[in-house]
């Protein structure tokens, strides 16, 4: 029982982690451009091609540090001459452009890498069970995919709060227009923070492609919880964004390790109940409703507390 | 002048496509070409085409050149009816589809619906993977072939093995949740109650289909369970996926599965080290003694550069073409009636029976493990070194199952 808590804490962290290094970028982005970008976790699968690309030619190293400024380079491109120009247009239309860009990202992926799973390996460096507890292997590259995202929670929660240009970027959070009457340069900003948040959602592609699986679909899969993590942990909240992402991690590795069921709660009590109609949900456990777990939170949150656990504006 | 020259613009290209439609007959493949199963879809394709440009070099069937129509049906009920409607639109009467017993059961229902509403218009659905048993048996249809063995009669031949070997103690069940799953799951448990009773099932599993990207935490569940042995039907990136976490946090179990062997799968198992500890069941592999099968298999692997993943698409396509040159006939109803009752020298050797009852095909069946070679072992797979061995091999007589099918016959 403890090594399957300590197991899935660790598994549960972990998850979390690489949920904050692209829901950090997507939070800011949203709320200091008002817009929830669909496209967010298109770059997290940029991210992993690029990084299997790159790793092909050059090796795993160079390619952690070129797939996500390349990625960051399209994505601030895609600000400059796309979101930008559509911003006339209304919010709605911004909404529309980044729902069609994450499909255009996705068949262009399919017609250049194809549609199965491409074989993005664990560089050897890293490709050995860090340590083991109770019996059960921890892979040391996983215990690396933790470090890297502390290490840029740490660095981004520093540059935010001790750097002018973090400053601004603050300042643009709440007050955008204010902001500019300043004279600052709002426009830079914004392609500076939608550069930087695509980068970090590569990062994060880059080091899961690997541990997970690398193909089309990958962005379709995380997508959605994205959006989760940002409502949950409050817009434009950086430590919210953090809170949110361990919570879902947690939240989702623990629901899969527990076998509780209706049935094995109250069934003593009205045994019949079992074989009726409602059987299909008397049986389910836990541990199969997990997917959904997190959009369940999504929905009590939205409810109860509207501008997300740390969040000062309503969503 | 010109209203002529626009004519027969118009009319050209029409003629020439009734010209080539007389010429070929369109297989429908409906299978996912993206998504989390893209990646046994596609193997899948690669084969079917292959073997259609067997059947061409022969010289086609009656005649007529098989040409292979890929739908993709995104593994999604829904999705694979428009798929089936276009293909149909497009001049399609054979449809081919694996992947998914719920979309097997949806283009089922489909083909048998239209069929009634068509007379003269039929289309068959030749099946070759979707292995829920209620396609043959209370959902039968007299337009729905299938060349793979049912779960059933998998699960039969796999717990037959499992209760001789007395290390088994603790199993645990591991499922896609859908029927298919939840078949596998549902018949190991009361075949290895029957069989093996002091067996403990210490897990019993339910995940979602095809969505999981890490399943570390499923494993650190099974790892805390006790369980000595996983009993597993996922395919596709589930099956490599399971293996693949299992090999990052160390599982050392036995494990007994229905496609191991698919894409990735053997990858997967290289890495875990677990050397001849995982078992697949199959109606053929590429070490199997036989050379005709064997000389396939290398013109296979040059070609497309895959193994043979699925023995039964040859079969099947085999199948296909003696039916309709038996019934001289490529009308659907005169070769559905062709195939039933047709004896058939399978691909991998010995004799197969396409039952009428239910239009489930029998045949041998294999079990496998995978591991380091002998020179009885001339192939690996996915170049890890290792490859398929025979364990045991079910005779055609044995996996004759009862089955509850009524069939409306028309």
């Amino acid at each position: 029982m403890l090594e399957l808590i300590v197991i899935s804490t660790l598994n549960g962290v972990l998850y979390g982690m690489l949920l904050f290094l692209m829901a950090s970028g997507l939070t800011v982005i949203f709320s200091m451009l008002g817009v929830l970008n669909f496209a967010h976790a298109s770059f997290y699968m940029l991210g992993a091609f690029f990084g299997f690309q790159i790793s092909r030619w050059v090796g795993f190293w160079p390619a952690l540090l070129i797939a996500p400024l390349l990625a960051g380079a399209i994505g601030a491109a895609v600000e400059r001459y796309g979101l930008r120009r559509v911003h006339k247009n209304g919010h709605v239309a911004e909404l529309l452009f980044t729902f069609g860009l994450a499909f255009a990202i996705e068949e262009i992926v399919q017609i250049i890498w194809g549609k199965s799973p491409v074989d993005f390996r664990v560089p050897p460096l890293l490709d050995f069970p860090a340590f083991t507890i109770f019996s059960t292997n921890y892979p040391a590259f996983k215990m690396f995919m933790l470090l890297v995202s502390v290490a840029i929670f740490l660095g981004l929660l520093l540059a935010l709060k001790k750097t002018r240009i973090g400053l601004i970027v603050q300042a643009a959070l709440t007050h955008p227009h204010m902001v500019g009457h300043l004279g600052h340069n709002v426009g830079r900003i914004f392609m500076l923070v939608f550069g930087v948040g695509t980068a970090l959602a590569a990062v994060a592609g880059v080091i899961a492609g690997p541990a997970l699986v690398t193909q089309s679909n990958m962005a379709g899969l995380l997508g959605p919880i994205l959006f989760v993590v940002v409502v949950v942990g409050g817009l434009g909240s950086l430590p919210g964004a953090f809170i949110a992402s361990l919570l879902i991690g947690l939240l989702q590795t623990f629901a899969v390790s527990m076998n509780a069921s209706l049935a094995g709660l109250l069934g003593p009590l009205s045994p019949d109940l079992a074989q009726s109609w409602l059987s299909d949900i008397w049986n389910v456990t836990i541990a199969q409703i997990a997917p959904i777990m997190p959009y369940l939170l999504l929905v009590l949150v939205l409810i109860f507390r509207p501008m997300g656990l740390l969040g000062t504006r309503d969503t | 002048m010109r209203r002529l020259v626009v004519a027969a613009a118009l009319a050209l290209p029409m003629l020439g496509q009734a010209a080539i439609a007389q010429e070929t007959v369109k297989l429908g493949y409906i299978d996912p070409l993206s998504g989390g199963g893209a990646s046994v879809g596609e193997g899948g394709l690669k084969t079917f085409q292959y073997l259609a440009e067997e059947l061409n070099a022969k010289g086609g069937i009656l005649g007529k050149k098989v040409e292979i129509v890929p739908l993709d049906n995104k593994t999604n009920p829904q999705e694979s009816l428009i798929q089936a409607q276009k293909a149909i639109d497009a001049g399609v009467r054979y449809v081919t589809q694996g992947n998914g017993s719920a979309v097997g059961g949806a283009l089922s229902d489909f083909v048998t619906k239209y069929n009634e509403r068509n007379p003269g218009k039929e289309v068959l659905y030749y099946n070759y993977a979707a292995v829920d048993p209620i396609l043959t048996n209370d959902k039968c249809s007299f337009w729905h072939f299938r060349w793979d063995a049912n779960s059933d009669i998998k699960m039969e031949a796999l717990t037959n093995y499992m209760k001789d070997q007395p290390a088994i103690k603790k199993v645990y069940l591991i499922n896609q949740d859908y029927s298919f799953g939840q078949s596998v799951r549902t018949t190991a448990r009361a075949m290895l109650a029957k069989k093996r009773s002091d067996i403990q099932i210490v897990g019993d599993e339910l995940h979602p289909l095809l969505k999981i990207t890490d399943f570390a935490p499923y494993v650190a569940k099974i790892k805390a369970s006790g369980a000595d042995t996983v009993v597993t039907g996922n395919w596709g990136q589930d099956i490599a996926l399971l293996l693949k976490a299992s090999a990052d946090a160390g599982l050392k179990v036995n494990w007994y599965t229905y496609y191991a062997g698919g894409s990735g799968g053997p990858t997967a198992i290289k890495q875990t080290g677990l050397n001849h500890q995982v078992f697949q069941i199959t109606e053929g592999f590429a070490n199997v003694d036989h050379k005709e099968s064997q000389d396939f298999e290398k013109a296979f692997r040059a070609k497309v550069d895959l193994s043979l993943w699925y023995p039964r698409a040859v079969n099947e396509m085999r199948m296909f073409a003696a039916a309709a040159e038996k019934a001289k006939s490529l009308e659907p109803i005169k070769v559905a009636q062709a195939l039933e009752d047709m004896k058939f020298e399978v691909f991998n050797g010995g004799e197969g029976i396409m039952r009428k009852d239910d239009h489930q095909f029998f045949q041998p069946i294999y079990i496998s493990s995978f591991g380091e070679r002998s020179e009885k072992e001339p192939f690996d797979d996915e170049k890890t070194g290792w490859g398929w061995k025979l364990v045991a091999k079910v005779d055609t007589a044995q996996t004759m199952l009862p089955t509850t099918c009524k069939m409306d016959r028309p």
